[in-house]
């Protein structure tokens, strides 16, 4: 028999409850409300398999699933769905330790419960890593129970039987169904302890399974919150202050009072909302608002934040984050010092779909229903907002149309449940796309110096110094690769105030940062006359044999293995003429990244043409949808260092919309292919929404390089090129 | 406020509207029909797009007194059965990720290959550049557009 991991079951010691009949019963339509009534596929559509029967009746079994009286599985899916694909990953990994066929589950969206589930967080690409034994535990108790009840029945022991897509077989060949079981094993205890499968044991893990939503999403029946509906329910847009650091005086809505739809117009704080019976006449309302206001706080502007960025850059910060060693010694014996400075502007999120919510606050509570990454803070806040006990406010999650970080910050849930607090009836707020990008939550304006020393031809001495405005996530990262490799060693941060809104950023610390470093690291391959690869393998061969100061944040044979994988992977080695590559590799979010882009010369342009990407993030759950995230991840880092030219002009957004005049994002044209392997290994999962990019805007600047012999030193490279495109 | 007939989805549906209503939200909030989706507002996306008389518009920027005698279709209307071999060219390529630009993108996709049957990668690449997708899934649409042109 092979060695099984055991473990203590942490949670859920609940046993079975008979839940409902599915006719009628509220479990059922409750469970359906979210997803437009159609999470199995329409009636008339040709399901590849055939998955078993509606059951007539449900069994509760734990937080994480149901197990219908025909052997239906319904898992529930804790965490925010941002398109990171955790609403099937996540029910993967318990099918898979409950041993049922795929096809025989289905799978619900969880709405916010503090109670079964510890971390309902879409951020920091931790879905997967932080549920990985929850998830497995919840699959493998409700398994064990439905054995244990079949041996009993059969008077032998649970070990002496077999499980394999919800049938169990005993030793002399008799088997039953989890579905002939379910109703027997109700009220049975819940195992203090349970075994785990080895991870050569799955079948479901680690085979590609089709987005569980892919049905609702290709016919158009998916549920955002956009979407959301409800009776009764009200259309708001708010006018927001324009600028950061003004602040309401007076508006006159006589106008926007006379536009057909509008009901009312109401100031809260320092906004004005339109509430209308249609989106149309509430935006059409807005546009007929005329609003003063005055400046209360500095006016910035995209020529201050630089200016200051560059001010701080040269400073050390009265407490650094890391030392070792004395830089400024080593600096003073070095050969040769080397120093750049890189940029990035500030960058708003642009989720596809615009930043919406609905409430529906009451004498008993709030209702709240959308797109969030945080529901559990969302809770928490509007509970504070409205002054009621948290346990008052509910939070269901709906599909949502990208989060990227920006739905980490429930503002505009907070919008909703105020505006519906006010005007006592259900509301869905919904920002234009210009409210979504002058109303942001930016990835903060950003500058990285990095200083050298060179001493017999070897890196004596590092300091990077950061500087940032607002950047409360910034700046954690000082035991990153190369601390642990140079012997005198200094990471400096600067966190500089500014009224503009900032916050997480897809990969944040890591974003910029990494797109810098790995630029920074491609100049001083080339200056030292080293391969851009082996210098940075020397590197770990170095903080291998002898670690310098504390602990350092990466394992060293992980981040070799994915370096040599992509060096293999793309011929790295092998020149081909009018190809240009560069090289750039990063460890973020638990997970190591190593990619090459390949450039070529087209037209008088440079264009990336393909991306190679090597990656150690573990188990792969769902390898099909793991490569869609890393290519994704790829294409949004090429596209930001390239295009994501955003600028702040008179405390406001300058760009507030697509379009080539204005915001550019990547499109199908300007993406590269992206060709993805990941380690195999048996490695607890990580996660993979963000890793891959921040090691993408390196690859670019250093392939570009390659192709041009310029240095982009400047985010957007774009801004930087002499042709623009 | 006026009344229009549209003929939707093979349906002709009456709708009381301002005559400046883009057809989107007419879609949206007065027939029920959100599978086409507001990304800009300013034609610029392709979230919201929707075949008008067989051409793929953005309903976004399409005043509803415009659109008067033509058929629209939208993403529900694309097949009854998700059984479009573009509806099937996405399952097998697995394309969404957060899915909310995926309407659009078929709908364009759709209205190029009723066109041009069998499209180059750079013919894809042009019609397609419209459409936005914030995810990055493009190399998957274009892969998709490519398989269900061969069927
Ligand atoms: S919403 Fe119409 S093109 Fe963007
Ligand atoms: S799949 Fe998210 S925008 Fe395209």
């Amino acid at each position: 028999m092979k060695k099984k991991n055991s473990f203590k079951t942490s949670h859920n010691r609940r046993s079975f409850i008979k839940v409902s009949a599915a006719t009628g019963g509220g479990m059922l339509i409750g469970f359906n409300l979210l997803t437009g009534c159609k999470s199995d596929p329409p009636a008339v559509a040709k399901p590849k398999v055939i998955p078993l029967p509606d059951p007539s009746q449900w069994f509760d079994i734990n937080a994480y699933l149901k197990i219908g009286d025909t052997g239906l599985v319904s898992i529930i899916s804790p965490n925010p769905e941002i398109g990171q694909n955790v609403k099937t990953s996540m029910p993967m990994i318990v099918a898979e330790e409950l041993d049922v066929a795929w096809k025989d589950v289905v799978v619900e969206q969880s709405p916010l419960n503090s109670v079964d589930f510890d971390r309902q967080v879409a951020g920091g690409s931790q879905s997967i890593r932080q549920s990985w034994t929850a998830l497995r535990q919840a699959g493998a108790t409700a398994k064990k129970i439905l054995v244990d009840t079949a041996a009993e029945r059969w008077g032998i022991d649970a070990s002496e039987c077999s499980v394999s897509e919800g049938v169990i077989t005993s030793p002399t060949g008799e088997t039953l169904k989890y579905g002939e079981l379910v109703a027997e094993a109700s009220g049975r205890e819940v195992p203090e302890e349970v075994e785990l499968k080895d991870p050569s044991e799955f079948k479901i893990i680690g085979q590609s399974q089709v987005n569980v939503d892919m049905e609702g999403i290709l016919s158009g029946t998916a549920v955002f919150g956009i979407d959301y509906r409800i009776e009764g329910m009200k259309h708001a847009v708010v006018l927001r202050p324009p600028a950061f650091g003004k602040e309401l005086v007076s508006f006159d809505d006589a106008a926007a009072k006379n536009v057909n739809g509008v009901e009312q117009v109401l100031k809260f704080g320092n906004k004005i909302a339109v509430v209308a019976n249609s989106t149309w006449a509430a935006m059409k309302g807005k546009k007929a608002l005329t609003a003063e206001w005055k400046e209360v706080g500095p006016i910035e502007d995209s020529a201050y934040h630089t200016k200051t960025l560059k001010e701080h850059l040269v400073k050390k910060a009265e407490e650094a984050r890391r030392v070792d060693g004395d830089v400024d010694a080593a600096f003073a014996q070095a050969d040769e010092v080397i120093e750049r400075i890189y940029e990035a502007p500030f960058l708003p999120h642009t989720c596809m779909e615009p930043m919406n919510f609905y409430a529906n606050v009451t004498a008993e509570g709030a209702k709240l229903v959308g797109p969030i990454q945080t529901p559990k803070w969302t809770q928490s806040k509007v509970a504070t907002l409205l002054g009621i006990e948290e346990d008052k406010v509910t939070v269901h999650m709906t599909r949502m149309g990208g989060g990227f970080g920006r739905r980490l910050y429930g503002d505009f849930a907070d919008e909703a449940a105020e505006i519906s607090s006010l005007i006592k009836a259900p509301v869905q707020v919904l920002f234009s796309r210009e409210d979504d990008m002058t109303a942001g939550t930016y990835r903060p304006g950003s500058a990285y110096r990095f200083k050298v020393g060179i001493k017999d031809g070897q890196l004596s001495s590092y300091h990077l110094t950061e500087a940032f405005f607002n950047g409360e996530m910034f700046g954690n990262m000082p035991s990153n690769f190369p601390a642990g490799a140079i012997e005198n060693y200094r990471v400096d941060c600067h966190n500089i105030e500014s009224n503009i809104t900032t916050g997480a950023w897809r990969a944040p610390y890591a974003n910029f940062l990494a797109s810098a470093e790995q630029s920074f690291f491609d100049e001083l391959a080339e200056h030292l006359g080293k391969d851009p690869i082996d210098f940075r393998l020397e590197l770990f061969a170095k903080a291998k044999e002898q670690p310098i100061g504390e602990e350092h944040n990466y394992e060293i044979d992980k981040f070799v293995n994915v370096i040599k994988m992509a060096r293999e992977k793309s011929n790295w080695d092998t020149k081909k003429t009018g190809v240009h590559k560069g090289f750039s590799a990063y460890y973020s979010h638990n997970t190591y990244v190593a990619e090459v882009a390949e450039m070529v010369i087209e037209n008088d342009l440079p264009v990336v043409k393909k991306v190679i990407c090597a990656i150690d993030c573990g188990i792969v759950v769902n390898p099909k949808a793991a490569k869609n995230q890393a290519e994704g991840g790829v294409v949004d880092g090429l596209g930001h260092a390239m295009y994501g030219q955003f600028e702040i002009e008179g405390g406001r957004a300058k760009q507030t919309n697509f379009g080539v005049a204005d915001y550019k994002l990547i499109r199908m044209m300007d993406a590269p292919e992206v060709e993805v392997h990941f380690a195999e290994n048996q490695n607890d999962p990580t996660g993979l929404g963000e890793p891959t990019l921040p090691p993408a805007g390196g690859a670019l600047s250093n392939a570009l390089y390659a192709a041009t012999g310029k240095r982009f030193y400047k985010q957007p490279f774009i801004t930087e090129m002499e042709v623009k495109g | 406020m006026a009344n229009y007939k549209i003929k939707i989805n093979g349906e002709t549906r009456t709708v009381e509207a301002d005559p400046d209503t883009p057809l989107l939200w007419v879609l949206r909030d007065s027939l029920e029909l959100r599978g086409t989706k507001y990304g800009c507002g300013v034609a610029q996306c392709g979230a919201c797009t929707v075949h008008v008389d067989g051409a793929a518009m953005r309903s976004c920027s399409l005043p509803i007194s415009q659109i008067e005698d033509q058929e629209v279709k939208t993403i529900e209307g694309l097949s009854p059965d998700l059984s479009h071999p573009l509806q099937e060219a996405w399952r097998e390529h697995d394309v969404p990720q957060c899915g909310y630009c995926q309407a659009g993108q078929i709908m364009s996709a759709a209205a190029l290959l009723a066109d041009n049957p069998s499209p180059s990668e750079k013919e894809i690449e042009s019609f397609m550049n419209g459409n936005i997708c914030r995810c990055g899934t493009y190399n998957r649409i274009k892969a998709a557009i490519q398989t269900a042109a061969k069927k």
